[in-house]
C-alpha cells in the first residue's frame, strides 16, 4: 500500500554566511504553499511589531538569538513535500564557526544544494562546505548561484563562478549535478522558471530536487553490525540473551555462522527475536534495529562488530591511516589522549603521526604538528586496544569513525587505509628480544637429542567450561611416565604472578593482549629448555594463537580445541569432544610431533 | 526498508544507546500520543521489557482521562511509573485557572518547576507500587542523568534545532549557540559530572508519522484523540483549562491519517490548540531553556 509520494529524503543546503541559503528555502516553503497556515502571516507580524523588513529566511529562523543576529547558528529542519516525494529540508549554518553544526546537518542527507553568491563569488566556505560534503560521503550536490538579481541576472556572472567552482569540484573529486542560476528573494529558479534568465532554460531549485536519487540501500554488501548491547531481561521469567544492535550493510539470517571482531568469537544464530507480537521477521537487512539469540553462548560485548564468518571479514589494528577533520575548540595534538569511536566500539587513543594538513578552503598543504579547529589531515592515529573496522573506500558506514576529546566530539574521520600493524607491538619487543638474548653454549638441538624429543607447544583451549585444565594434567602425567620431559602451565599461574603488575586485583581475568603475550614468552624461555610444554587457555583466538606462534618462533605447536563446536575464529588442528578419549587422541599427536 | 521502518530503526538505536550510556535513565511520559509511540519503541528495543523508570508530571489538571489511562497501562505492561508534581505551587494556586498567573507562568510552575525538581530527585516522587496497585513514596532519591523525551522537530521552531542527544547543565540550561556536533550515529554520550542529557528518539518524526505509526503497531492511545461524537476531539494533549479540542470529525485511525494528509489539518500547526504558545515570540525556547519540554 505504498502511496505515491511516500519516499523520504533529506536535503542539507550549504555555503558561505549570508548567501543566502534560508531564504531559498523560505521562498520554496512558500511558492509551494507547504508553510503551515498562518505562519507566513505570523513572521511577517512579527517583523512589523519589531519594525523590521521581511525576510522569507525569518521563517527559518524561527529563534530569538538568529533572528537578532540575522545568521543561522544551528541546523532548522523543514518538511516540504513535492509529488515524488517528501523532502526534509536541512538548513545548515554558513558560518565559520558553526561548522560543528553544518557537519551535524549535512550528515543527516542523502544529497546537497550548495549556495554561492553571485556578486561575491566563490568564497572560504564555499569550498570548505564543498569538502566536508566529499568527506561525508554525500555525493549528489547542485550548486545555486543565488542573488542573481544583484548582478541584473548577467550570464557572464554566472558562467564565471560555475568554471571557477567546477575547477574545484573537480579537485576534490566531487561531479556537481548542475548549477542553477537563481533568487532567493526574487524567487527566479526556485520553485518557477525565471523570466529574467531566459538564457538558462534548464532545471528549477524544485525540479532538481526531484531528479537526485535515493541512497542505494547497503543490502546486498557485507554483513556488519557493531554490538550495541547484550541483553538479558530476567523479569516474566525471561532467559533469552540477545545480541542487539543495528545493521550496518548486509543481510543476516535465522542460522547463519557470525563472528566477532576484534575477539575473534563464533557462533551461530539461532533466531532474531521478534520485536513486538506483530514481528514476523527471519531475517535483518541494512538500517534495521535488530537482535538475535545464539546457537552457542558465547561471550560477547558491546564494541565489537559482528559479520558473517563466509564473507569478507573487517579490518583489524591497532595503528590506522586515516583522513581526518577536527572541530574541537583545542587542537589535536600529540602524546594527548583522545577516545576513538566507531560503531558502538569506544577505544583509548593517540595521535601517532600528521601526515598532511590540509586547509579545506584552499587545498593547501602544510606541514605541521598539530590539528588546529577546521583543519582536515591525513594522519595515523593508534589505539590502546585492537579496533575492527573497515576501509571507507569499500564499505563506508563501518568505515568511519568520531574522536572524542574529554566530553566533546571533536573530530571525525575515515579509515582511509591499513597500516600494516597486526602484532607491530609483538613484533618490535621480539625483534628486541632476539637481539639482546644471551645464548648459552648449550643448543636445542644438543638438549633434543639429550632427551630423546623434541621440544613441543601443545595448545589446549576452548570455552570456560571445558575440562581443559583436568586434560592437561593427565596428558602431562602420562607423558611423563613415559619418560617425557614434560611441563604444565595454565594461564592462571601466569596472570597472578608474572603478570601481577597489569592484572590489578578484583578485576576481571584478562586472557587476551599482554596476558596472552606473556605467557608466550614464558613458554619461549621453557621451549628452549628442550620442554614439552602443555598450554591451557579459555577462548584462545586465531589472533591469540599467531601471538604465540610468534613470540616463541616455535613450528613445533599443536592446538587443541575441546568440545563440540569451536566458538572462536581461531584456526586448530583438531577438535575435540570434551570427554576423557581426548586425552589419548591429543597423546598419540604429540608423540608425533615430539618423539624422536 | 520504509519511511516508518527507517524512522523506527534509529529511534530504538538512540534509546538503546541511551540505555547502555546512563546508569541513572527515564524516559518522559507525557500520556500524549508521541511520548506513547516512544514508550512502545522502548518496549521494542528492549523485546517487551522497559528496563528504566517512565515519569509523569502530573499537574493536576491533567484531563481525568489522561490519568486513568496511564495507570492501566503501568499495570498491564509492568511499568516502573513514576509521578512528580509542583505540591507547593498547587496548594499555594500559584496556577493560571486559579486565575493568580499567566499561562506561561503556570506552564512553569507546575511543569518546568515540577520536572526539574522530580528529575533531581529533591522533591517527592511517587512511584507505582505493583503489588499495592497504587502510588507510593520512592525511595530513591537520586538524580536522573539521562531524561528520554519525545519531542519531534515539527512541532515548533526551536525543536527543529534539537539534537538526539542534547546536553543541559547544571542549571538545566541548554546552550543552543553552543550545541555538540552530531554525526554518523555518534551521539554525545560523555559529560561532565553535574551536567545530565536529554535524548530526543523522536525528532525525525512527523506528526502524521505518529499517527501512522500508531495505526500499523496498533499502539493504544487515549480515546481523547477521537471525536465521540460531539464533532470535536484533541489534536494535542495537555492540561485542561489551556488545551482546548479541534473541530473533527475523525472518529477513527483512519479518519485522522487523511485528515492530516490531505484534509483540513494539513496545512495548520498541531499546537494550534495550545494557548500558552502564542503569549509571546520566543516564549517555548524560553521555556525549553529551562527544562519544558
Amino acid at each position: 500500500m505504498t502511496k505515491k509520494n511516500d519516499e523520504h529524503m533529506n536535503i542539507v543546503i550549504v555555503g558561505h554566511v549570508d548567501h543566502g541559503k534560508s531564504t531559498i528555502i523560505g521562498r520554496l516553503l512558500a511558492d509551494t504553499n507547504s508553510l503551515p497556515e498562518g505562519k507566513l502571516e505570523q513572521i511577517k507580524q512579527l517583523c512589523r511589531n519589531n519594525a523590521k523588513p521581511f525576510e522569507y529566511a525569518f521563517l527559518l529562523d524561527a529563534l530569538k538569538d538568529e533572528r537578532s543576529q540575522g545568521i543561522t547558528i544551528d541546523t532548522a529542519r523543514s518538511f516540504f513535500k513535492t509529488e515524488k516525494r517528501k523532502y526534509i529540508i536541512i538548513d545548515a549554518p554558513g558560518h565559520i564557526e558553526f561548522l560543528k553544526n553544518m557537519i551535524t546537518g549535512a550528515s543527516r542527507a542523502d544529497a546537497a544544494l550548495l549556495v554561492i553568491d553571485a556578486a561575491e563569488g566563490v568564497k572560504e566556505n564555499s569550498r570548505r562546505h564543498g569538502y566536508m560534503l566529499s568527506m561525508l560521503g554525500i555525493k549528489q550536490v547542485c550548486v545555486l548561484v543565488n542573488k542573481m538579481d544583484n548582478v541584473k541576472y548577467k550570464k557572464e556572472v554566472y558562467d564565471r563562478i560555475v568554471n571557477e567552482y567546477n575547477e574545484f569540484l573537480n579537485k576534490i573529486g566531487i561531479q556537481s549535478q548542475g548549477f542553477i542560476p537563481v533568487s532567493g528573494m526574487e524567487g527566479d529558479n526556485i520553485a518557477k522558471r525565471s523570466i529574467n534568465m531566459p538564457w538558462y532554460e534548464e532545471d528549477t531549485v524544485l525540479t532538481m530536487l526531484d531528479k537526485f536519487t535515493a541512497s542505494k540501500p547497503l543490502d546486498s554488501l557485507p554483513f556488519r553490525m557493531p554490538v550495541q548491547d547484550v541483553y538479558k531481561f530476567t523479569n516474566d521469567a525471561d532467559d533469552r540473551r540477545i545480541i542487539a544492535g543495528t545493521v550496518e550493510s548486509g543481510t543476516i539470517n535465522n542460522g547463519d555462522e557470525v563472528v566477532f571482531y576484534p575477539s575473534g568469537k563464533k557462533t551461530h544464530v539461532n533466531k532474531i527475536e521478534p520485536m513486538s507480537e506483530y514481528d514476523t521477521a527471519t531475517k535483518a537487512s541494512a538500517g534495521y534495529a535488530t537482535g538475535f539469540t545464539m546457537t552457542e553462548q558465547i561471550y560477547v560485548k558491546r564494541g565489537e562488530l559482528c559479520f558473517k564468518s563466509d564473507q569478507t571479514p573487517p579490518l583489524m589494528g591497532k595503528h590506522m591511516k586515516v583522513s581526518l577533520f577536527w572541530l574541537g575548540k583545542k587542537p589535536m595534538v600529540k602524546d594527548k589522549r583522545y577516545f576513538l569511536k566507531t560503531g558502538t566500539m569506544k577505544a583509548e587513543c593517540y595521535l601517532e603521526n600528521i601526515l598532511s594538513v590540509i586547509d579545506a578552503s584552499t587545498l593547501i598543504k602544510t606541514e605541521k604538528d598539530q590539528i588546529d579547529k577546521h583543519d582536515v589531515a591525513d594522519c595515523i592515529i593508534s589505539t590502546s586496544k585492537l579496533c575492527a573496522f573497515d576501509n571507507s573506500a569499500l564499505l563506508s558506514s563501518t568505515g568511519r569513525f568520531v574522536i572524542v576529546d574529554e566530553y566533546e566530539i571533536s573530530g571525525g574521520g575515515i579509515f582511509t587505509e591499513t597500516v600494516d600493524n597486526l602484532h607491530r607491538y609483538e613484533k618490535a619487543k621480539v625483534m628486541l628480544r632476539e637481539g639482546k638474548w644471551e645464548h648459552g653454549y648449550v643448543t636445542l638441538p644438543e638438549r633434543n637429542e639429550r632427551f630423546s624429543q623434541n621440544a613441543a607447544l601443545i595448545i589446549l583451549t576452548g570455552t570456560k567450561d571445558t575440562n581443559k585444565k583436568l586434560f592437561a594434567k593427565a596428558l602431562e602425567r602420562s607423558l611423563f611416565d613415559e619418560g617425557k620431559n614434560v611441563y604444565y602451565l595454565g594461564i592462571g599461574s601466569v596472570i597472578y604472578g608474572l603478570n601481577a603488575d597489569i592484572n590489578p586485583p578484583g578485576e576481571k581475568e584478562n586472557r587476551s593482549g599482554e596476558n596472552i603475550r606473556r605467557l608466550a614468552e614464558a613458554a619461549n624461555i621453557l621451549l628452549d629448555t628442550g620442554l614439552i610444554l602443555i598450554v591451557t587457555a579459555s577462548d584462545l583466538t586465531k589472533y591469540d594463537v599467531e601471538t604465540i606462534k610468534l613470540v616463541t618462533k616455535n613450528d613445533n605447536t599443536l592446538v587443541f580445541w575441546l568440545g563440540d563446536e569451536c566458538t572462536t575464529d581461531i584456526e586448530c588442528d583438531m577438535v575435540l569432544p570434551n570427554d576423557e578419549d581426548a586425552i589419548e587422541i591429543i597423546r598419540k599427536k604429540v608423540e608425533q610431533v615430539a618423539v624422536r | 526498508m520504509d519511511h516508518l521502518d527507517r524512522l523506527e530503526a534509529r529511534s530504538i538505536h538512540i534509546i538503546r544507546e541511551a540505555y547502555n550510556s546512563f546508569k541513572n535513565l527515564c524516559m518522559l511520559w507525557s500520556i500524549g500520543k508521541d511520548s506513547t509511540v516512544l514508550l512502545c519503541l522502548a518496549r521494542k528495543a528492549f523485546y517487551g521489557h522497559v528496563p528504566f523508570p517512565l515519569v509523569h508530571i502530573d499537574t493536576h489538571y491533567k484531563i481525568p482521562q489522561m490519568i486513568e489511562y496511564r495507570d492501566r497501562l503501568a499495570i498491564e505492561w509492568n511499568l516502573d511509573m513514576i509521578y512528580g508534581e509542583n505540591r507547593k505551587a498547587l496548594e499555594e494556586k500559584r496556577t493560571f485557572p486559579d486565575g493568580n498567573c499567566t499561562r506561561l507562568e503556570c506552564c512553569r510552575n507546575l511543569k518546568t518547576e515540577a520536572l526539574a525538581h522530580t528529575l533531581a530527585g529533591d522533591w517527592p516522587r511517587y512511584r507505582m507500587d505493583h503489588n499495592l496497585k497504587k502510588y507510593v513514596i520512592d525511595k530513591n532519591t537520586e538524580p536522573y542523568t539521562g531524561v528520554i523525551v519525545g519531542v519531534r522537530a515539527d512541532e515548533e521552531g526551536s525543536r527543529s534545532k534539537e539534537r538526539y542527544f542534547s546536553p543541559r547543565d547544571t542549571h538545566n540550561d541548554w546552550d543552543i549557540s553552543d550545541q555538540p556536533p552530531e554525526f554518523w550515529g555518534q551521539y554525545k554520550t560523555d559529560f561532565a559530572p553535574g551536567t545530565h542529557l536529554r535524548i530526543h528518539p523522536l525528532l525525525d518524526w512527523t506528526e502524521l508519522d505518529i499517527w501512522e505509526y500508531i495505526k500499523r503497531e496498533n499502539v493504544p492511545v487515549v480515546s481523547l484523540y477521537f471525536d465521540q461524537g460531539e464533532k470535536k476531539r484533541y489534536r494535542s494533549l495537555g492540561c485542561y483549562p489551556c488545551t482546548k479540542p479541534v473541530d473533527s470529525e475523525a472518529k477513527n485511525l483512519d479518519d485522522i491519517i487523511e485528515e492530516l494528509r490531505t484534509g483540513k489539518f494539513a496545512n495548520i500547526a498541531e499546537r494550534s490548540g495550545r494557548d500558552q504558545d502564542k503569549e509571546d515570540g520566543g516564549g517555548l525556547e524560553e521555556l525549553r531553556k529551562n527544562g519544558y519540554m
